[in-house]
Protein backbone atom coordinates (compact mmCIF):
# COMPACT_ATOMS: atom_id res chain seq x y z
CA UNK A 1 0.00 0.00 0.00
CA UNK A 2 1.29 3.42 -0.86
CA UNK A 3 0.70 5.48 2.25
CA UNK A 4 2.52 8.51 0.97
CA UNK A 5 0.11 8.80 -1.87
CA UNK A 6 -2.80 8.78 0.58
CA UNK A 7 -1.21 11.49 2.68
CA UNK A 8 -0.60 13.54 -0.41
CA UNK A 9 -4.23 13.19 -1.41
CA UNK A 10 -5.41 14.20 2.05
CA UNK A 11 -3.18 17.25 2.13
CA UNK A 12 -4.25 18.16 -1.35
CA UNK A 13 -7.90 17.87 -0.35
CA UNK A 14 -7.37 20.12 2.64
CA UNK A 15 -5.66 22.73 0.55
CA UNK A 16 -8.47 22.59 -1.93
CA UNK A 17 -11.02 23.57 0.69
CA UNK A 18 -8.77 26.29 2.03
CA UNK A 19 -8.24 27.59 -1.48
CA UNK A 20 -11.97 27.70 -2.02
CA UNK A 21 -12.45 29.74 1.14
CA UNK A 22 -9.76 32.17 0.07
CA UNK A 23 -11.31 32.40 -3.35
CA UNK A 24 -14.69 33.03 -1.76
CA UNK A 25 -13.11 35.80 0.28
CA UNK A 26 -11.55 37.32 -2.79
CA UNK A 27 -14.69 37.15 -4.84
CA UNK A 28 -16.74 39.00 -2.29
CA UNK A 29 -14.45 40.70 0.21
CA UNK A 30 -17.14 43.21 1.04
CA UNK A 31 -19.48 40.69 2.54
CA UNK A 32 -17.20 38.14 4.14
CA UNK A 33 -14.80 40.45 5.89
CA UNK A 34 -16.92 43.46 6.62
CA UNK A 35 -18.28 42.47 10.02
CA UNK A 36 -18.02 45.66 11.99
CA UNK A 37 -17.36 44.96 15.65
CA UNK A 38 -18.48 48.49 16.52
CA UNK A 39 -22.03 47.61 15.54
CA UNK A 40 -22.02 44.60 17.84
CA UNK A 41 -20.41 46.50 20.72
CA UNK A 42 -23.05 49.23 20.77
CA UNK A 43 -24.57 49.75 24.19
CA UNK A 44 -27.65 51.77 23.30
CA UNK A 45 -30.08 51.57 20.45
CA UNK A 46 -29.03 54.97 19.15
CA UNK A 47 -25.38 53.92 19.22
CA UNK A 48 -26.22 50.76 17.33
CA UNK A 49 -28.17 52.70 14.71
CA UNK A 50 -25.31 55.16 14.38
CA UNK A 51 -22.72 52.38 14.04
CA UNK A 52 -24.83 50.77 11.35
CA UNK A 53 -25.03 54.08 9.56
CA UNK A 54 -28.78 53.95 9.92
CA UNK A 55 -29.25 57.28 11.67
CA UNK A 56 -32.89 57.37 12.72
CA UNK A 57 -34.67 54.62 10.84
CA UNK A 58 -38.20 55.44 9.78
CA UNK A 59 -40.97 53.26 11.21
CA UNK A 60 -42.56 51.38 8.36
CA UNK A 61 -45.54 49.10 7.82
CA UNK A 62 -43.44 47.32 5.23
CA UNK A 63 -41.38 45.66 7.94
CA UNK A 64 -42.91 42.87 10.02
CA UNK A 65 -41.48 41.09 13.03
CA UNK A 66 -42.75 37.56 13.38
CA UNK A 67 -42.30 36.62 17.01
CA UNK A 68 -44.35 35.53 19.99
CA UNK A 69 -45.78 38.20 22.34
CA UNK A 70 -44.60 36.16 25.28
CA UNK A 71 -41.51 34.00 25.27
CA UNK A 72 -41.47 31.45 28.02
CA UNK A 73 -37.81 30.67 27.61
CA UNK A 74 -35.57 33.67 26.99
CA UNK A 75 -32.71 31.43 25.87
CA UNK A 76 -34.51 30.52 22.69
CA UNK A 77 -36.84 33.13 21.26
CA UNK A 78 -37.84 32.53 17.66
CA UNK A 79 -37.78 35.79 15.74
CA UNK A 80 -38.46 36.26 12.07
CA UNK A 81 -38.48 39.36 9.93
CA UNK A 82 -40.30 39.80 6.67
CA UNK A 83 -40.58 42.89 4.56
CA UNK A 84 -42.57 43.97 1.55
CA UNK A 85 -40.17 46.79 0.65
CA UNK A 86 -38.27 46.82 -2.62
CA UNK A 87 -34.51 46.56 -3.13
CA UNK A 88 -33.71 45.23 0.30
CA UNK A 89 -30.03 45.06 1.10
CA UNK A 90 -29.96 44.00 4.71
CA UNK A 91 -32.07 43.07 7.72
CA UNK A 92 -30.87 43.49 11.30
CA UNK A 93 -32.39 42.26 14.53
CA UNK A 94 -31.72 44.23 17.72
CA UNK A 95 -32.76 43.55 21.29
CA UNK A 96 -32.84 46.75 23.29
CA UNK A 97 -32.18 45.35 26.74
CA UNK A 98 -29.53 42.79 25.89
CA UNK A 99 -25.91 43.56 26.78
CA UNK A 100 -25.13 42.72 23.16
CA UNK A 101 -27.84 44.60 21.43
CA UNK A 102 -27.33 43.59 17.84
CA UNK A 103 -28.25 39.94 17.51
CA UNK A 104 -27.79 39.44 13.82
CA UNK A 105 -27.34 41.26 10.61
CA UNK A 106 -28.50 39.55 7.42
CA UNK A 107 -27.03 40.76 4.15
CA UNK A 108 -29.31 39.84 1.31
CA UNK A 109 -27.91 39.68 -2.21
CA UNK A 110 -30.33 40.20 -5.07
CA UNK A 111 -32.59 37.19 -5.46
CA UNK A 112 -32.72 36.44 -1.75
CA UNK A 113 -36.11 37.22 -0.27
CA UNK A 114 -36.79 39.43 2.72
CA UNK A 115 -37.93 36.57 4.88
CA UNK A 116 -35.49 35.40 7.52
CA UNK A 117 -35.89 33.57 10.79
CA UNK A 118 -33.55 32.85 13.63
CA UNK A 119 -33.55 32.26 17.36
CA UNK A 120 -32.17 34.74 19.82
CA UNK A 121 -31.48 35.05 23.54
CA UNK A 122 -33.27 37.64 25.62
CA UNK A 123 -32.20 38.44 29.16
CA UNK A 124 -35.49 40.12 30.02
CA UNK A 125 -38.65 41.59 28.55
CA UNK A 126 -37.57 44.04 25.89
CA UNK A 127 -38.40 45.78 22.68
CA UNK A 128 -37.04 43.97 19.66
CA UNK A 129 -36.21 46.06 16.62
CA UNK A 130 -36.00 44.96 13.03
CA UNK A 131 -34.09 47.37 10.84
CA UNK A 132 -34.30 46.96 7.10
CA UNK A 133 -32.08 48.73 4.62
CA UNK A 134 -33.95 49.16 1.37
CA UNK A 135 -32.81 51.21 -1.59
CA UNK A 136 -30.22 52.96 0.59
CA UNK A 137 -32.69 53.98 3.30
CA UNK A 138 -33.36 52.46 6.69
CA UNK A 139 -36.77 51.40 7.94
CA UNK A 140 -37.72 49.70 11.15
CA UNK A 141 -40.37 47.91 13.11
CA UNK A 142 -40.51 47.35 16.82
CA UNK A 143 -42.21 44.74 18.94
CA UNK A 144 -42.16 44.08 22.65
CA UNK A 145 -41.53 40.49 23.62
CA UNK A 146 -42.24 39.54 27.21
CA UNK A 147 -39.84 37.07 28.71
CA UNK A 148 -40.91 34.98 31.67
CA UNK A 149 -37.55 33.23 32.12
CA UNK A 150 -34.32 35.04 31.25
CA UNK A 151 -31.87 33.56 28.80
CA UNK A 152 -28.56 34.79 30.14
CA UNK A 153 -27.12 32.81 33.00
CA UNK A 154 -30.56 32.02 34.41
CA UNK B 1 -14.96 20.12 17.83
CA UNK B 2 -18.17 21.62 16.60
CA UNK B 3 -20.51 19.05 15.15
CA UNK B 4 -21.91 19.13 11.64
CA UNK B 5 -24.66 21.52 10.66
CA UNK B 6 -28.04 20.18 9.78
CA UNK B 7 -29.11 21.81 6.57
CA UNK B 8 -32.37 21.38 4.71
CA UNK B 9 -32.98 22.98 1.37
CA UNK B 10 -36.21 22.47 -0.48
CA UNK B 11 -37.50 24.15 -3.60
CA UNK B 12 -41.11 24.86 -4.50
CA UNK B 13 -42.62 27.28 -7.02
CA UNK B 14 -39.25 28.73 -7.97
CA UNK B 15 -38.29 29.59 -4.41
CA UNK B 16 -35.80 27.65 -2.37
CA UNK B 17 -36.09 27.64 1.38
CA UNK B 18 -32.94 26.88 3.33
CA UNK B 19 -32.98 25.95 6.99
CA UNK B 20 -29.75 25.60 8.91
CA UNK B 21 -29.20 24.33 12.43
CA UNK B 22 -25.66 24.86 13.62
CA UNK B 23 -24.03 23.14 16.54
CA UNK B 24 -22.26 25.77 18.58
CA UNK B 25 -22.19 26.87 22.25
CA UNK B 26 -22.67 30.60 21.44
CA UNK B 27 -21.16 31.57 24.78
CA UNK B 28 -21.74 35.27 25.45
CA UNK B 29 -18.84 35.97 27.76
CA UNK B 30 -21.33 37.24 30.38
CA UNK B 31 -21.78 33.98 32.23
CA UNK B 32 -19.70 32.61 35.08
CA UNK B 33 -18.86 29.01 35.83
CA UNK B 34 -19.44 27.24 39.15
CA UNK B 35 -16.46 28.85 40.86
CA UNK B 36 -17.25 32.37 39.68
CA UNK B 37 -14.78 32.61 36.82
CA UNK B 38 -16.14 34.19 33.69
CA UNK B 39 -16.65 31.82 30.79
CA UNK B 40 -14.92 33.32 27.76
CA UNK B 41 -17.07 34.40 24.86
CA UNK B 42 -17.28 31.88 22.07
CA UNK B 43 -19.76 32.56 19.34
CA UNK B 44 -20.22 32.42 15.60
CA UNK B 45 -19.50 35.74 13.98
CA UNK B 46 -20.20 35.12 10.33
CA UNK B 47 -22.10 32.76 8.17
CA UNK B 48 -22.15 32.53 4.40
CA UNK B 49 -24.49 30.45 2.31
CA UNK B 50 -23.94 29.73 -1.33
CA UNK B 51 -26.19 28.30 -4.00
CA UNK B 52 -23.79 26.57 -6.37
CA UNK B 53 -21.16 29.33 -6.44
CA UNK B 54 -23.39 32.33 -5.86
CA UNK B 55 -23.60 33.84 -2.39
CA UNK B 56 -27.26 33.92 -1.36
CA UNK B 57 -26.91 34.93 2.28
CA UNK B 58 -24.32 36.47 4.55
CA UNK B 59 -25.17 36.76 8.22
CA UNK B 60 -23.17 38.60 10.82
CA UNK B 61 -23.98 37.43 14.31
CA UNK B 62 -23.42 38.61 17.83
CA UNK B 63 -23.55 36.58 21.02
CA UNK B 64 -27.27 37.32 21.41
CA UNK B 65 -28.06 34.53 18.99
CA UNK B 66 -29.20 31.36 20.76
CA UNK B 67 -27.04 28.34 21.47
CA UNK B 68 -27.06 26.01 18.47
CA UNK B 69 -28.18 28.79 16.14
CA UNK B 70 -31.04 28.30 13.76
CA UNK B 71 -31.44 30.25 10.58
CA UNK B 72 -33.85 30.07 7.72
CA UNK B 73 -34.10 32.12 4.58
CA UNK B 74 -35.48 31.93 1.06
CA UNK B 75 -34.01 32.74 -2.30
CA UNK B 76 -35.40 32.78 -5.82
CA UNK B 77 -34.30 30.03 -8.14
CA UNK B 78 -32.58 26.82 -7.23
CA UNK B 79 -33.39 23.46 -8.70
CA UNK B 80 -33.61 20.03 -7.22
CA UNK B 81 -30.09 18.59 -7.06
CA UNK B 82 -28.29 21.95 -6.86
CA UNK B 83 -25.80 22.37 -4.06
CA UNK B 84 -26.26 24.68 -1.10
CA UNK B 85 -23.11 25.23 0.90
CA UNK B 86 -23.07 26.90 4.30
CA UNK B 87 -19.94 28.02 6.15
CA UNK B 88 -19.51 29.75 9.45
CA UNK B 89 -16.61 31.00 11.47
CA UNK B 90 -16.48 32.02 15.11
CA UNK B 91 -14.58 34.49 17.24
CA UNK B 92 -11.90 31.91 18.06
CA UNK B 93 -11.14 31.33 14.42
CA UNK B 94 -12.86 27.97 14.20
CA UNK B 95 -14.90 27.33 11.12
CA UNK B 96 -17.01 24.74 9.49
CA UNK B 97 -18.49 24.14 6.07
CA UNK B 98 -21.26 21.73 5.18
CA UNK B 99 -23.20 21.25 2.01
CA UNK B 100 -26.44 19.69 0.99
CA UNK B 101 -28.38 19.09 -2.20
CA UNK B 102 -31.66 20.87 -2.77
CA UNK B 103 -34.60 18.52 -2.60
Amino acid sequence: MNHQRRDALKTGGGLGIFGMLVAAGLVKPGSALARDQKVFDAKTIDEAFAAMGAGKPEASDGVTIVAPDIAENGAVVPVGVTSSLDKIESISILVEKNPNMVAANFLLPEGTMADVQTRIKMGQTSDVYAVVKADGKYFMAKKEIKVTLGGCGG
Amino acid sequence: MAGPMRIRAATADGVTEVRVLMSHPMETGQRKDGSGNPIPAHYITELTAKHNDKVVMTTEMGPSVSTNPYLSFKFKGGASGDTVEVSWKDNKGESRTDKVQIR
